[in-house]
């Protein structure tokens, strides 16, 4: 069609009404695709199993913990008992190699065509089961490791959701006690608290908190005291920024009460950052146990912890290098693993990171 | 007597309103911000009044400060013959809501519509069972053109004229008498701002709500409006019915701002003549003395940098701040 006839002619004068229908209502449901209803977490959630990194640690930390729930129900040797033939006490059997078996045990074996459940990482000095002791090890780290986080999980969101939402004067007060907190050498007062409590401190009459042990509590104690710091610090920030949508305003003009506004508009906004601090709390809390057990301020014996098996076997390192492996191995597997899936929940979780 | 005439009247009463914000200029001075300074004006039940000015003239302050979202430095208001104050403003909010500017930013990301609208309903408790609460939601989501299906979906998942719907089922929650719009079309694209606006007229219509209707675009005021209210540097100017004011404007300041409405007809525009302002819109914390618009002013005198000119009366409602004109 050339352009004189064109411009004469437009298009729209060239559609003849009558050859159009309307859309049935069917019809018209057909073209409203809509994506399927999404939450941010749910997005958020399909990002981190979308992170091979992520899913390998999580396949680890699953499997660690499920040797940790299994392994003392299978083996049938405690933490603090010797290894004992016919209910006498195996002298011989001290500081064996992994597998291997003393020679009361073989004896035993051979007399009555049995087997004995085998020593998978060997026995330690004292002759107890190594495998068992790794494992009640790895249990005390992990406990620690969320406990200690949940302490700083709930004192340092109160805080900084208290300070960030005050705002002003009460802000500033606040803000001022955790920079001193924050410039106190932590690991100085770790130590020193960690003795003070041990001191007295005394949980044993307090049920389920007595059996964990004084040491044990104190060292949560000693977390939840000095770390929620950051934990404050970041969900403040997090708050201020929060606070100055348009939603909070709408909120307070349709008359929500303080309350409700932190508790359902601002909380829900800053929980990513929160999940994500916490996870990343976790790996610090259990690299700060095993090095208070290792220098011999953590829990106490017969109780192992990864620090502390660490710890002793430093003296027979050359002699039996197996015995200092095993917790260390333990240990990077844990952090590393936490330490993965932090990582991978910021980048999962931060929007601004979003592809 | 006078007393109950008067009440009847108005629903909205202000009267010489100042937001004044601290701002801190040394280290220990604090300056005072004059956001509004000095706005008085009334709204009859059912009504609309325009709110106009440029960025920065204290519009918005002027709507939140109604709200009680910031104290009040000075001023009275008067909703339906009742003084507002901190006390109160809990109760009355149930009769007064807000409709905000940024559809984007207004909604909480992580609430399903359902809760966005049910909030205010939360808040004063307003259904006695669930299946009340969400009854009186469709029926809100029904009245601003929403579809029963879109409660579950969240506020990312709407368009910007969606979202704003969402905005307006949120402030009819409690069935208030006034609504302070904040500017709530500036956002939206201009056919999807035509779709608002005529459903904003459509709820005063059946519902017979009085709007306080901000915005910084002269056509759309005045298309929504009864009466306009011209704003500069935080003081009322001008105040007229909204033809009057288009067809006689008085204030030079207004006079400019008409002049700078596009005109669709070319031959129209041409001849037209446009009033451009010099010089910059002087800073709220520096006010000029006297009239505020003086040094833009092509009619200022000596007059003007002694005293602020009053509103005064020139011919029925039409009321106007300036000594020259």
């Amino acid at each position: 069609m050339d352009m004189q006839n064109l411009k004469k002619n437009p298009f729209s004068l060239q559609i003849d009404p009558a050859k159009f229908e309307k859309a049935t209502d069917d019809e018209k449901r057909q073209q409203d695709v809509m994506a399927e209803s999404t939450t941010f977490f749910k997005d958020g959630m399909r990002r981190l199993f979308h992170n091979p990194l992520a899913v390998m640690a999580m396949i680890i930390l699953a499997i660690l913990i499920v040797v940790m729930i299994v392994a003392p129900m299978v083996v049938p040797y405690s933490y603090e008992e010797i290894i004992t033939v016919e209910g006498v006490r195996d002298k011989a059997a001290t500081n064996l190699a992994p597998f291997e078996f003393s020679q009361r045990e073989q004896a035993f074996m051979e007399k009555y065509n049995v087997s004995v459940f085998p020593h998978i990482m060997g026995t330690d000095e004292l002759g107890r089961d190594y495998f068992i002791r790794v494992v009640y090890g790895a249990r005390v780290s992990l406990i620690v490791g969320v406990f200690a986080s949940l302490m700083v999980l709930l004192i340092g969101t109160l805080y900084g959701a208290v300070s960030g939402y005050a705002g002003g004067k009460t802000d500033m007060i606040m803000m001022r006690i955790v920079d001193i907190l924050y410039s106190l050498p932590d690991i100085l007062i770790v130590i020193l608290l960690a003795v003070v409590f041990k001191q007295t401190l005394d949980f044993s009459n307090i049920p389920i908190i007595g059996k964990l042990g004084t040491n044990m509590v104190s060292m949560f104690l000693v977390f939840g005291l000095l770390y929620w710091v950051g934990m404050a610090r970041i969900v403040r920030g997090e708050i201020l920024t929060i606070k100055e949508n348009e939603y909070i305003l709408a909120a307070k003009s349709v008359g929500a009460s303080p309350a409700h506004i932190v508790w359902s508009h601002i909380i829900p906004n800053c929980l990513s950052v929160i999940i994500i601090m916490t996870a990343q709390e976790i790996p610090a809390a259990i690299f700060t146990e095993s090095y208070l057990s290792f220098i011999g301020l953590g829990v106490a014996l017969p109780m192992p912890s990864l620090g502390s098996l660490a710890n002793a076997a430093r003296s027979g390192m050359q002699s039996y290098p197996w015995k200092l492996v095993f917790p260390a191995v333990a240990i990077i597997l844990i952090v590393l693993s936490f330490n993965l899936i932090g990582d991978a929940m910021r980048d999962a979780f931060d929007p601004k990171l979003k592809k | 007597m006078a007393e109950d005439i008067k009440k009847s009247e108005y629903l909205v009463e202000v009267k010489n309103l100042k937001e004044y914000f601290p701002v801190k200029t040394g280290f220990f001075k604090t300056t005072p911000l004059k956001a509004v300074d000095g706005v008085s004006f009334n709204i009859k039940p059912g009504e609309t009044l325009g709110l106009v000015g440029e960025s920065g003239c204290g519009k918005t302050t002027v709507g939140r400060t109604l709200l009680h979202l910031y104290k009040p430095t000075g001023g009275e208001f008067y909703f339906d013959g009742e003084l507002v104050t901190e006390k109160n403003i809990h109760q009355l909010r149930k009769q007064m809501q807000m409709v905000f500017q940024d559809p984007y930013s207004s909604l909480d990301p992580r609430m399903t519509v359902e809760d966005i609208i049910g909030e205010p309903l939360d808040v004063f408790k307003l259904y006695d069972s669930k299946g009340d609460r969400h009854d009186k939601i469709m029926d809100l989501m029904q009245l601003v053109g929403l579809n029963a299906e879109h409660a579950t979906r969240y506020a990312h998942e709407f368009s910007g004229g969606q979202r704003q719907r969402i905005g307006i089922a949120r402030a009819l929650a409690v069935n208030p008498r006034f609504i302070i719009c904040d500017e709530p079309v500036s956002a939206l694209d201009v056919s999807i701002q035509a779709q608002v606006i005529n459903m904003f007229e459509e709820i005063q219509e059946k519902l017979g709500i009085a709007y306080l209707f901000i915005a910084h675009d002269l056509l759309v005021v005045h298309h929504i409006s009864n009466r306009i209210a011209v704003m500069y540097l935080g003081k009322l100017v001008e105040i007229a019915d909204a033809d009057e004011l288009n067809n006689n404007p008085i204030h030079p300041y207004t006079l400019s701002l008409l002049s700078a409405v596009p005109i669709p007809d070319p031959e129209t525009a041409r001849k037209s003549q446009r009033i451009i302002l010099e010089g910059d819109v002087p800073s709220p914390m520096h006010m000029p003395s006297g009239c505020p618009f003086r040094t833009r002013c092509r009619y200022a005198t000596e007059q003007c940098a002694q005293a602020m000119p009053e509103l005064t009366s020139r011919g029925g409602d039409h009321m106007v701040a300036c000594f020259n004109r």
